[in-house]
């Protein structure tokens, strides 16, 4: 089987031109495959630089080095050195990113702020409206919410907003930073039954879970992370 | 190749300079149709004099402004006459200032506002620019009733959408905006991007926005530009260039306020 | 005294250098020529642009008319005429048939103009622009360039407001396909005349030193929308002194209990009619 993700040699440095030019190294040389189907979970102290390898392959993060390789439209494209509208496309169509904060524009319904990545995608209003609405009953958010923006919600409801809009349209590879983390018992099982229908579907994932539960429930195989001070 | 895999615009070593002074050093960018640039740095970084060479209200020293027309055929804003910049600015371009005072006739109704544009393209029909006019007060949500009335006596939030409603009206496939949310109460703003951004989906347009605000950056734009002392110091997308700056002058803008 | 004058008052060098703004405003039709616009004996708004534009066409052989909204008899027409009679002497007329030359303020006579005649308008501000764009750069710009959808502005503005075109005077016209221009505060009733003229007819501004021009059988179009078109005023009265139902009419005061007439406001055209109905009535 073909991998949806390849990383290859990555590395991060931060320099922080404020601080005198401190150079902050993060990650070095890191590699790992994707496979289809697999949810790969990333393992490590905090500062290890699991938020790091998400972020850089979203493009949020520039990398020093390395590829970051992904198949999009059939062929796999660099995301190191893609130009920033190749990044985008493969963002609108390819790449889903749960963070683990929800940002949106102040006043926009929640249905739409879920139904946005689907609109994208050229998706005609109404049936991106009502997949938006199934997947917010999905995942429980009381249904007087829905045409309220998120601003206000609490942050168990902004995480499902956030889920709900990763899972409103059927990418191909996801990253999930920590997707369960202010959820309850029952919501955590509904989005491992999300996770595990993706996963089925040939998804592949690359995820922060502390969650002891969840991650032994969808992780397919585990990367230690050993962070740079201590490889050092 | 669709139209969408052509630049709508190529600039190329923009410059621009006063007397010993360079606003503008050699400036280069691409802008894709439905794509939104923003240009930030602060007061006196050259953002503005960009702007003002890219619609030729400031002559630039020297390079180039390629726009694809709808026709198809890339021509230099720069090396055109006058009498067809000022065509294609009435029906390709739009441009919001600031200051919606700057950019409406305030001696005029709302709906005289809306409909100079058409008119100027040559629509002769009373009753049609009027259903125009008011289908537009509808799309940036001004009461219909208000269609006669003088834009003097509106919120700045109002006269602000009317421009943007005046400057639309043509379906424009570049629009120039200039601070469109300075000076605007931070309520009124977030109303003011919820609109822009639905009307830039909606109608696909490409956008360069000026801006000092990182927020609205973040927000509107999928790309940005950096300037510092008339030179572009950074450039990518935005949420890169807000979450992993490079340049020490991006660190120190980005540091400088509060969670974009 | 007269003999302390040049010929029309003005020096021989003012005329020529008139004469020759005037040849480029023929040359250009609409388009505004500026001129050195010199002091005459007689305030800014008493016709100062077209007693200068008189007094360069005018010839020893020319017959003058003046008439100040349609009457020969108003102070200002008189005043003119006297002015022109004195520093010219040439004769003068009150017949618009035989006028050569004809000055005129807010009207343009009835009786159709012939070829030869030329029409000489006094034009408090010559640019339709201005009340949309106070920067005379920038109105300038907009007539380079053809820059006219603004035009249209002051009509929709009308018609959003009342229903209707409710501009009736200075109602604007594009000439020869090209500038639009201001037509001097003539009733919408005249715009129709100004098309396909015969004569020569010129607009002189003094205050803001600007002259135009419509060479004769000019194309003249009055703006208008397709489902609002342009109409000239209709009375639904004849004239009360010659029965006239095609001419512009004025309403006069005739007692003190609220008498009123309405009447033309071309005086030579409603004599012309009277005289002719009188012969009618005499055969």
């Amino acid at each position: 089987m073909q991998p949806s993700l390849i990383a290859e040699g990555i590395g991060k440095t931060f320099t922080l031109h404020l601080q005198g030019g401190v150079r902050l190294p993060v990650l070095s040389g890191l590699g790992f495959e994707v496979q289809p189907g697999e949810c790969v979970v990333l393992d490590g102290p905090s500062g290890a630089g699991k938020s790091t390898v998400l972020r850089a392959i979203y493009g949020s993060y520039s990398v020093d080095g390395g590829r970051i390789l992904i198949r999009h439209d059939g062929a796999m494209i660099d995301l190191a050195s893609a130009a920033p509208r190749e990044v985008l496309a493969v963002r609108r169509r390819t790449l889903g990113y749960v963070s683990q904060f929800l940002r949106v524009v102040p006043r926009v319904p929640t249905v739409e702020v879920v139904a946005e990545p689907l609109l994208a995608t050229g998706c005609p209003r109404e049936p991106a409206l009502e997949r938006a609405r199934s997947l917010l009953a999905r995942l429980r958010l009381p249904e007087r919410l829905w045409e309220v923006p998120p601003a206000t919600f609490s942050g168990g409801e902004q995480q499902r907003v956030n889920l709900a809009r990763a899972f409103v349209h059927p990418y191909p590879v996801l990253l999930l930073d920590e997707p369960t983390a202010s959820l309850d018992t029952h919501n955590r099982a509904i989005v491992v039954e999300l996770v595990r229908e993706r996963l089925a579907e040939g998804a592949a994932m690359l995820a922060i879970l502390h969650d002891r539960q969840a991650r032994d429930a969808i992780a397919t195989r585990i990367i230690g992370l050993a962070g740079m001070d201590r490889a050092a | 190749m669709s139209a969408h895999d052509l630049p709508l615009l190529e600039v190329r070593d923009l410059a621009k300079s006063y007397g010993g002074l360079q606003a503008l050093k050699p400036t280069e960018f691409d802008l894709w149709p439905g794509e939104v640039l923003a240009i930030v740095g602060e007061s006196g970084s050259g953002k503005t004099t960009l702007l003002s060479c890219l619609t030729g209200h400031v002559p630039a020293d020297g390079g180039s402004v390629r726009f694809r027309s709808s026709e198809g055929a890339a021509v230099d804003l720069l090396q055109m006459a006058e009498a067809e910049r000022r065509l294609l600015a009435r029906t390709e371009f739009g441009f919001v200032h600031q200051n919606p005072r700057d950019g409406l006739r305030l001696n005029i109704s709302a709906g005289g506002n809306i409909g100079e544009r058409l008119m100027a393209a040559g629509w002769r029909h009373f009753g049609r620019i009027r259903a125009e006019a008011l289908a537009w007060l509808d799309r940036v949500e001004i009461d219909r009733s208000r269609i006669d009335d003088l834009p003097r006596g509106f919120s700045g939030g109002m006269q602000q959408r009317l421009q943007i409603a005046r400057n639309l009206v043509t379906r424009p496939r570049l629009v120039l905006m200039d601070e469109p949310t300075g000076g605007l109460d931070v309520s009124v703003q977030a109303r003011l991007l919820d609109l822009l951004r639905r009307l830039v989906a909606e109608l696909d347009l490409a956008v360069v926005i000026v801006t000092h605000d990182l927020a609205v950056a973040r927000l509107l734009s999928h790309r940005m530009l950096v300037m510092r002392r008339g030179q572009v110091v950074e450039h990518g997308l935005t949420d890169r260039v807000l979450d992993d700056p490079q340049h020490p002058y991006s660190q120190l803008l980005v540091s400088s306020i509060l969670a974009a | 005294m007269s003999g302390a004058y040049n010929f029309a008052y003005l020096d021989e060098q003012t005329k020529r250098m008139l004469r020759r703004a005037i040849l480029k405003a023929v040359a250009i039709p609409g388009y505004q020529v500026p001129f050195a616009s010199r002091d005459m004996p007689l305030p800014y708004g008493w016709g100062t642009g077209g007693i200068q534009v008189t007094a360069a066409v005018l010839g020893q052989d020319d017959v003058l008319k003046v008439i100040d909204q349609g009457a020969d008899d108003t102070a200002n027409a008189v005043s003119i005429r006297a002015f022109f009679a004195k520093t010219a002497r040439v004769a003068t007329t009150e017949r618009t048939a035989e006028a050569t030359v004809i000055q005129t303020r807010h009207r343009i006579p009835e009786r159709r103009l012939h070829a030869g005649q030329i029409l000489v308008y006094q034009v408090p501000i010559p640019e339709p622009l201005r009340f949309l764009e106070p920067r005379e750069r920038e109105t300038r710009r907009m007539h380079g360039l053809a820059d006219y959808g603004a035009m249209h502005v002051k009509l929709y503005e009308d018609v959003a407001r009342m229903g209707r075109i409710t501009t009736s005077f200075a109602y604007p016209v594009k000439v020869a396909g090209r500038y639009v221009m201001d037509p001097s505060p003539i009733p919408k009733f005249d715009n129709p005349k100004l098309h396909d003229c015969p004569a020569l007819q010129l607009f002189g501004a003094g205050r803001e030193k600007r002259v135009y021009a419509i060479p004769p059988h000019t194309t003249v179009e009055s703006l208008d929308f397709e489902d609002h078109p342009f109409e000239v005023q209709r009375w639904d009265r004849p004239c009360g002194l010659c029965g006239s139902t095609e001419s512009y009419l004025d309403e006069v005061v005739t007692d003190d209990r609220g008498g009123r007439l309405f009447c033309c406001s071309d005086t030579d055209f409603c004599r012309e009619r009277r005289d002719s109905n009188r012969m009618d009535e005499g055969r």
